[in-house]
């Protein structure tokens, strides 16, 4: 850190003017009302930046970081703000870093695959530049319209198809940050395997806590030349988890294993009509893919696996429109809940892939005791559960419960040997159940690892990490009394 | 601070606010976040300050409402949103519980936008007037002076202003009565001919008789029919919108017909609302409901008529721009497709986004004329793209837009409604 001979000044029309310098006065935001519309991201959690600025280069961040620095605030990156954990609300003000500008794809080097792109670059726009190539970037959030390719580093998102090709971290080569004293540093490279400390690797997940990505190197895949989804229609939830179990035991490893159950189909079909059937109690959306002669013998083992387990119909999809459709419903699910209960509560937690069928058990049954609806859409494959629960935060003492059993289900997660979060990252929202998932000691090496690149204050003050000098909780009922209907935790 | 608040029985309501999970899907779709990349001038942001001025917990300062009136009023977010949240009348609603503030209160462009609208569109006397002074002005030649000597001298705003004046030379559509009797007709159908229009137009209306005949429609344009009230709507004047409606309710319901056709989008989305926009008033609330489902844009109605025989040939590489108020707001995307085609020598080159707004938006580009022009950027880019050599509407607003467009980015394209293709067809087919 250099050393402020002046100490930190705390003028804010100064600090204002010092940005509009740095940046360019079109490219800082600091009226009330401009600012009021970047307090949230798509949780119920709400904070005003103390102002809000757009920068096109690393050294634009560089210059913000190291102003923030000069006034002692702290820096929150942001992207699209779809986050599901809080991670982009400046809970303690501060210099909000919007990425948004930063949209370039730099350099699609197919023969190599590998892209380089800026981290305001949106995960569909990239994907839709590799088509041509007959590439693809793995990670593909159901956000994925809309979230950017540094919201995915900063949260480690999955998405379907982490199943088979694992998520974000397994697809990033380097990175180019600034750290929290402004320097530009270059981390891991174009090749896999760079020498010294895997410091890429600390950065992905890390959600905007360690530094701020300006530029991402990314390993790219291969379209596979066929493809085939699948949808398997169980009668109960039970049915269609011990199938997931059973496809992966007769050995074949789909790139997609999504179920929906009855409270999820009844909400989307509807809306979306993807074709789900209204009666069934769960389905299964699977999507196998490579070689012809590979798909058609893999999709074999997974419709008897499916028939074996109680499936009573499994239909398939080759061409890309029909495949598209049944897609299209999973991808709407957790927005067409907004249209179906005044506001849910959207859970993130992960089992082993065995522990499914006895933990959705305990799921179903924890929301019927509280006295919940609760709809499940989530990546099967993976065990990454998201328990949807739905309520009227209108009525008193609703919401405390639904947060009570929201603790309730990610305990029983934990219990299996599970986590508390599979992609949405910690954020605010679930600092508190760190301490259920490490020990004291494993939580104090991560505050070291954070405190080696600046102060805790600095960086995405109270996020993943839990205590942390001024923080509240961090827990969403810190912020209830803010709840409107028709928000979402 | 000011003393504005919502107020009046159009506040928006918080159960539409409430489908709204921030999830923001819709920012991708929003042409004014994808030209400024700012939350303030998205779908989300603007669902958040409205709410925040519910709240009493924003300021609807001119800072505030500059960011509403910002908005296309497209409706794409509605298109994207997977929660089904109406934006279009949540924002139609902000503005009117704006407007609906004591005159000295409200925002003064916005007073002065909806006095021009209430007295000039919603009066055909004077909105005749005035554009019999403007196509005086083009025939004349005075025009062509003002250009050459007057226009270098003129702030970039009028001048702007006087180089996107629709070109007037044509002669008005100005017929009611009965359009078309075919031998046994078994439909028997109504024409809005709205305001501006016909004036502008005039061939979209002849085109959409002759299709309607060809269609086996008897066809009729009543005449105590008035403007279809949208604009006035969209800037906030409630009032007005609605004493519009009623008089058309009343003189369509007069005509007796199995449908109602609209031409033009934008008219045809506000006036299958107009069951809503009348919902609390008990002497008019159900007539304007049966009165909205008689409503068809032309090409959805012609689409289920028996409309593809005797068909001739007409050589255009066409692409089709998707009215927002027809794909976003009424939710008709395969109807003007499968009329094109349906006729002999038209090839359809699709652009990219073509359910993407043009940045016309009713009187958006007169008073936003700069976003207007980021908007329209990307979408002449899109159109010289297909090298279609004519661009497919279906609203006359985007026409005109779009026209200038090809104007200011030199697109060698003529802009036809697909009625006018059709019409052109079912002539060519009549010749021996």
């Amino acid at each position: 850190m250099p050393t402020n001979d002046t100490g930190p000044t705390n003028d804010p029309g100064s600090l204002i003017r010092e940005l509009q310098e740095a940046l360019g006065a079109s490219n800082v935001l600091h009226e009330p009302e401009d600012l009021v519309v970047y307090e949230y991201d798509a949780t119920i959690e709400r904070s005003l930046p103390d102002v809000v600025v757009f920068p096109a280069t690393a050294e634009d961040v560089a210059a913000a970081v190291r102003l923030a620095v000069k006034y002692d605030l702290p820096v929150v990156p942001r992207g699209s703000g779809t986050g599901l954990s809080g991670g982009a609300v400046p809970i303690k003000g501060g210099i909000l870093i919007v990425m948004t500008r930063m949209n370039r794809i730099l350099e699609i080097d197919a023969d190599n695959r590998v892209a380089v792109v800026q981290p305001g670059v949106i995960n569909l726009h990239l994907q839709n530049a590799l088509a041509e190539y007959g590439l693809l970037y793995a990670p593909d959030p159901s956000s994925q319209r809309v979230c950017t390719i540094g919201g995915n580093i900063a949260n480690n998102s999955g998405g379907p198809h982490t199943l088979a090709h694992g998520s974000t971290v397994n697809h990033i080569l380097g990175l180019e940050v600034v750290l929290p004293d402004g320097r530009i540093v270059r981390l891991g490279g174009r090749v896999p395997d760079a020498p010294g400390v895997d410091l890429r690797g600390l950065f992905v997940g890390s959600e905007g806590t360690l530094g701020i990505v300006t530029e991402a190197t990314l390993r790219l895949v291969r379209q596979a030349p066929a493809t085939r989804t699948l949808l398997a229609i169980f009668d109960s939830v039970a049915a269609a988890s011990e199938a997931v179990s059973t496809v992966i035991r007769r050995g074949v490893i789909p790139v997609a294993m999504e179920m929906l159950d009855q409270e999820i189909i009844r909400i989307v079909e509807p809306r979306i009509h993807a074709g789900y059937p209204l009666d069934a109690g769960a389905v299964l959306l699977i999507e196998v893919e490579g070689v012809p002669d590979g798909v058609a013998a893999d999709s074999a083992v997974v419709e008897q696996a499916c028939r074996d387990t109680g499936a009573r119909e499994v239909r398939s999809a080759d061409e890309a429109e029909e495949r598209e459709r049944l897609w299209e419903g999973r991808k709407a699910a957790i927005g067409a809940i907004g249209g179906a209960a005044p506001a849910f509560y959207l859970l993130d937690g992960v089992v082993p892939r065995t522990k499914l069928p006895e933990v959705m058990t305990q799921v179903l049954e924890l929301c019927r005791e509280y006295g919940f609806a609760c709809g499940n859409v989530f990546h099967a494959g993976d065990g990454n559960l998201h328990p949807n629960i739905m309520f009227d935060p209108t009525i008193p003492g609703a919401t405390e419960r639904v947060l009570e059993l929201g603790g309730a289900i990610m305990r029983a997660c934990v219990d299996a040997g599970g986590s508390v979060t599979g992609e949405h990252g910690i954020g605010l929202e679930k600092r508190s159940y760190m301490e259920w998932v490490f020990s004291e000691a494993d939580l104090d090496a991560q505050r070291s690892v954070r405190e080696a690149f600046g102060p805790a204050d600095r960086f995405n003050p109270c996020k993943v990490l839990p205590g942390g000098h001024g923080c509240a909780s961090g827990h969403a009922s810190e912020v209830m009394q803010h709840l409107g209907a028709g928000s979402y935790v | 601070m000011t003393g504005l608040k919502f107020v009046g029985t159009d506040i928006p309501s918080a159960e539409d606010l409430a489908n709204c999970i921030h999830c923001g899907f819709c920012l991708p779709s929003c042409p004014t976040y994808l030209a400024t990349g700012q939350e303030l001038e998205s779908p989300r942001g603007r669902l958040h300050l409205i709410n925040g001025v519910r709240e009493g917990r924003i300021e609807p300062t001119s800072r505030t409402l500059e960011h509403l009136d910002l908005c296309l009023q497209c409706r794409a977010c509605e298109t994207a949103c997977p929660s089904a949240v109406p934006y279009g009348r949540i924002m139609e609603d902000a503005r009117a519980s704006i407007m609906a503030n004591e005159p000295d209160e409200q925002p003064r462009e916005w007073r002065l936008r909806a006095f021009a609208l209430r007295n000039v569109l919603a009066r055909p006397r004077v909105l005749r007037l005035a554009l019999g002074g403007a196509r005086l002005y083009q025939r004349s030649g005075l025009q062509s002076l003002v250009r050459r000597w007057v226009a270098p001298v003129l702030p970039a705003s009028l001048r702007r202003i006087e180089a996107s004046a629709p070109s007037l030379t044509a002669a008005p559509f100005r017929k009611t009565g009965t359009l078309a009797s075919p031998a046994g007709a078994g439909t028997r159908v109504a024409m809005l001919l709205g305001c501006l229009h016909g004036e502008m137009y005039p061939n979209m209306h002849t085109a959409t008789v002759t299709a309607l005949e060809h269609a086996g429609c008897e066809v009729v344009a009543p005449p105590a029919q008035v403007c279809c009230g949208a604009l006035h709507a969209h800037a906030g004047d409630a009032g007005t919108a609605r004493a519009l409606a009623r008089r058309n309710i009343h003189a369509f319901e007069a005509a007796g017909v199995d449908a109602v056709i609209v031409n033009a989008a934008g008219c045809g989305a506000a006036m299958k609302e107009y069951g809503r926009l009348l919902r609390h008033d008990a002497n008019w609330a159900a007539r304007a409901e049966a009165f909205s489902t008689k409503v068809k844009d032309v090409l959805e109605f012609v689409a289920e008529q028996d409309f593809a025989h005797d068909l001739g040939p007409v050589d255009r590489t066409v692409t089709l721009q998707d009215a927002c108020h027809l794909a976003h707001a009424q939710r008709i995307r395969k109807a003007p497709r499968e009329i094109l085609g349906a006729i002999p020598g038209v090839t359809l080159n699709e652009m990219a986004n073509s359910d993407r707004c043009c940045g016309s938006a009713g009187l958006y580009s007169v008073v936003q004329p700069e976003m207007s022009g980021r908007v329209l950027e990307p979408k002449m880019a899109a159109i010289a793209a297909t090298s279609a050599t004519t661009v497919c509407t279906s609203n006359p607003g985007c026409t005109l837009q779009i026209e200038n467009g090809t104007r200011r980015f030199q697109v060698d394209a003529d802009v036809r409604h697909v009625i006018e293709v059709l019409a052109e067809s079912i002539e060519a087919g009549r010749r021996p």
